[in-house]
């Protein structure tokens, strides 16, 4: 297993593999985005991706549920599988992919429909029609994301009528009432104030219990309070993966160093 | 003065500069806009609502030339000044001292069975007196325009029934005596005789298509004569009652006597209404008004559609525009989504782009001559070959009709609602398109549950578009089914119901045709502007609608705009 640099993993119980990739590179038409990049994400664990901006984190994370085959001129070299399955072969029925693998973006983007059409919006591409049924996942997902106090007595209003917080988490309780086995997360906190921040951060920790999480911040503190294991990304490149305590404490390679002590904005 | 204006006030130039001229250029070509289109509406509003409004009734004697003294009945519609020269000119001899100009005043004198003409002009000079008896009656008829003048004895059957000072409320009774009469009559000729005559035919269709099958003498034939045997004779009874009806109408008459003296018998039947304006009340006239205003919107026309309503005009353009609304919008949306979601976004895609954009600018006759070549001949006659070959040579789809005039609509408008659905297709934000794309949705089920909703207020405002161009547009319509008049609407009891094939009627064509062929230029004058100010009207509301439904429907599909 090429997994997280050597020794330090093993003080835990050995973890089981999720995302793989092995040499990614990617492609917008012939600018390249990713160099080369190889990792293993555990499974049951939140997996941060920290790094300048531009440095491809957003591409190597919508690459996990084949987003980027919606960019025009986008390409892709290498490999990536997802509990062993190569995600980029050509038997993979995408939609079907991306049902496993939630996601969750930059801001908050409710669809223009009620707080319940917009989490049931899944279940119903997935032929679920029984509304008893429907409302059940529906508040249970609501429960997972803890908005279901704040929100039972409106379930019919309209999305954006939320808060932003609470939009990002009913945007997570979208993507989990599918019961995807990972969780992508693009700076999901990024639009968001502090208390809503530390309520999303919470919900993270949480989360791992049942989905394997990735998210992608330009917090490092936010990657230390919430990540298990934390990947530093530059121009493209993959520098350093390792547990985040270790990542943050005694890095290796001198570009992370500078990176986590800001010796660059 | 204090420095600071000094500094800042440095006259014209500086003023210049302030921007304030280029606000005030704006606020002018604004006002100057809003000015025009108030004064068109306001000046087709009074010279078309106007029309309604009883007019005083003149008796006038004045003198011509001969130094006779003639009498004449009428409504004054307007006083011109003339020049002497001109009457000179033209033979006349007048005596009007050193002034160059006379008033002379048009009297609309009705009574066009004895006169020949509605209309006379009469030079005020030439006036001895004129009055406004309270006893003169108007009779709007059928045939033959206004009569004026008095009621002399009321006739029924030939005896004399009554002459004297109640004749006027006697005459409105027997009126509406014979009014009853007249609707029942109407309602057997339309309603009854009308299904059988619809029967008949489609029974003379069946048997002309046994007739092509070479089938005739089968027992469905013979079928097909007994019930047409059985048909005639209920017609026979109908028809027998129409006449009962008829003839009971025809009996009353009034006798009137016209301004040169002469008397005339008119029947009962023949009158719409009569009335007496110069002994009407302000209210009286306010109710006489309105009764005429409804007549307008609610009858069909009469007379060269000089009289009578323009409800047919009116049923026509709007189901046109609801039918070209129908076929328009789902054509357009699609060709917008595979322009902008599916086409390959090359040089064939923006040439095709540009090809739509410049098909709006095409001339709407292009579209009328296309139409009647494609929709009409080619396409209706086809159809005809196939499914109605029994009617033949006679055309049922092979002629103008609704539904080509609505298709020929629905091309010529399909243009702006591609352009403004693309346009809001473009706008819906890629997050919202990536978020059910991460959902595991289709690109099919994007668009269909989220891109379209989303895009539909943009759709809206491309009908909007598409239906006010359409509900305006004349001249492609002449060619491909609108007439003057049309026997029949296109919406009726008998199977199926929307006659997509038969001819109808519309505002627009209504306007040019009462305004510009009609033989009495100045009857139809003011219905021109009438009809107009109705257009006007029917477009507001249709446009009014539409908007509130896209108000709705952008409030309901609001997106985050980032
Ligand atoms: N849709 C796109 N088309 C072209 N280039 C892109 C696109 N998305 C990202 N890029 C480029 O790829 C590189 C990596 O971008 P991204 O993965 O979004 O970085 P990050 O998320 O780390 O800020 C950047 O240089 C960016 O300019
Ligand atoms: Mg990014």
């Amino acid at each position: 297993m090429s997994y997280p640099l050597q020794q330090t993993v093993t003080a835990e119980a050995p973890e089981t593999p999720c995302i793989e990739t092995s040499k990614l590179s990617a492609y917008y038409k012939s600018k390249q985005a990713l160099h080369d990049v190889s990792i293993t994400i555990p499974e049951n664990k939140v997996t941060a991706f920290i790094g300048p901006s531009g440095c491809g984190k957003s591409t190597l994370l919508r690459s996990f549920n084949r987003l980027n085959d919606l960019v025009d001129g986008f390409r892709l070299d290498g490999n990536i599988s997802i509990h062993g399955q190569n995600i980029y072969s050509p038997d993979v029925y995408v939609p079907e992919l991306r049902s496993r693998v939630g996601m969750v973006f930059q801001k908050p983007n409710p669809f223009p429909a009620s707080i319940v059409d917009n989490i049931a919006y899944g279940l119903r591409l997935k032929g679920i029609r029984k509304s008893t049924m429907i409302h059940e996942m529906v508040e249970w997902a609501l429960r997972s994301v803890y908005l279901w106090d704040e929100v039972k007595d409106r379930l019919n209003d309209n999305a954006l009528s939320l808060s932003g917080g609470q939009q990002q988490r009913l945007i997570i309780a979208r993507a989990i009432v599918m019961q995807p086995k990972v969780l992508l997360l693009d700076e999901p906190a990024s639009a968001l104030d502090p208390i809503a921040t530390f309520k999303l951060e919470q919900l993270i920790q949480n989360l791992k219990d049942q989905y394997t999480v990735v998210i992608v911040t330009h917090n490092m503190q936010q990657a230390g309070r919430v990540s298990d294991y934390t990947a530093f990304m530059y121009m493209g490149k993959l520098i350093e993966y390792d547990l985040t305590a270790t990542l943050f404490t005694n890095p290796k390679e001198r570009l992370t160093e500078d990176y986590i002590t800001g010796a660059y904005g | 003065m204090s420095a600071t204006t000094n500094k800042y006030n440095l006259g014209l130039k500086s003023w210049f500069h302030s921007g304030l001229p280029w606000i005030w250029l704006n606020a002018a070509a604004v006002s100057a806009s809003l000015i025009l289109v108030i004064g068109l509406l306001l000046l087709i509003a009074v010279r078309g609502l106007g029309h309604f409004w009883p007019k005083d009734v003149y008796e006038i004697s004045h003198q011509q030339p001969d130094n006779r003294v003639y009498r004449v009945i009428g409504e004054r519609i307007r006083t011109e000044p003339v020049g002497i020269q001109r009457l000179l000119d033209a033979g006349m001899q007048i005596d009007a001292g050193d002034r160059s100009q006379i008033e002379r005043s048009l009297i609309k004198t009705g009574n066009r069975d004895i006169t020949g003409l509605d209309f006379r002009w009469i030079l005020d000079i030439n006036i001895l007196s004129e009055n406004t008896p309270a006893d003169i009656t108007v009779l709007e008829r059928k045939e033959w325009g206004a009569f004026y003048g008095y009621i002399k004895e009321i006739r029924e059957a030939n005896t004399i029934i009554n002459s004297g000072a109640t004749q006027y409320g006697l005459l409105n009774e027997k009126l509406a005596e014979v009014h009853q009469l007249l609707s029942q009559a109407k309602s057997i000729e339309k309603d009854k005789i009308g299904k059988l005559n619809y029967e008949l035919e489609r029974l003379r269709l069946k048997q002309r298509k046994l007739e092509l099958k070479n089938k005739a003498g089968t027992a469905s034939n013979t079928d097909i004569q007994q019930r047409q045997q059985a048909l005639e004779s209920q017609y026979q009874i109908y028809f027998q009652q129409l006449q009962e009806l008829n003839n009971a109408a025809a009996r009353t008459t009034v006798i009137m006597e016209a301004m040169g003296g002469e008397r005339v018998e008119i029947s009962l039947a023949n009158i719409v209404r009569a009335y007496q304006p110069n002994d009407m009340s302000v209210f009286g006239k306010l109710i006489f008004y309105l009764a005429k205003l409804w007549e307008f919107v609610s009858e069909d026309p009469r007379e060269a559609n000089t009289e009578g309503g323009i409800f047919p005009a009116i049923f026509g353009t709007i189901i046109m525009v609801l039918l070209m609304s129908v076929v328009v919008t789902p054509f357009g949306v699609v060709a917008a989504v595979y322009l902008y979601e599916y086409a390959n976004q090359g040089v064939l895609t923006r040439l095709i782009r540009v090809a739509v954009n410049n098909l709006a600018g095409v001339p709407s006759i292009v579209y009328g001559v296309f139409g009647l070549g494609f929709f009409v001949y080619t396409l209706g006659g086809g159809i005809d070959q196939l499914f109605y070959p029994e009617n033949l040579p006679a055309p049922t789809f092979g002629t103008p009709g609704l539904i080509w005039a609505s298709l020929t609509l629905a091309l010529l408008t399909v243009p702006v609602v591609i352009v403004s659905t693309e346009e809001g297709l473009s706008r819906v934000p890629s997050a919202i398109r990536e978020g059910a794309f991460a959902l595991g949705a289709t690109k099919a089920e994007t668009i269909w549950k989220t891109i379209l909703p989303i895009s539909s207020p943009a759709i809206m405002t491309g009908l909007i578009l598409a239906i006010a161009r359409a509900a305006g547009e004349v001249a492609p319509l002449m060619l491909v089914g609108v007439v003057k008049l049309a026997p029949s609407l296109p919406l009726d009891g008998n199977f199926p119901y929307l006659h997509l094939d038969r001819k109808f009627m519309h505002l627009g064509f209504h306007i040019y045709d009462v305004g510009f062929q009609s033989p009495n230029v100045e009857a139809a004058r003011p219905l021109v502007y009438a009809t107009a100010l109705l257009l006007v009207l029917i477009i507001i509301v249709l446009n009014l609608t539409a908007i509130y439904i896209r108000n709705n429907l952008r409030e309901k599909y609001k997106v985050h705009d980032n």
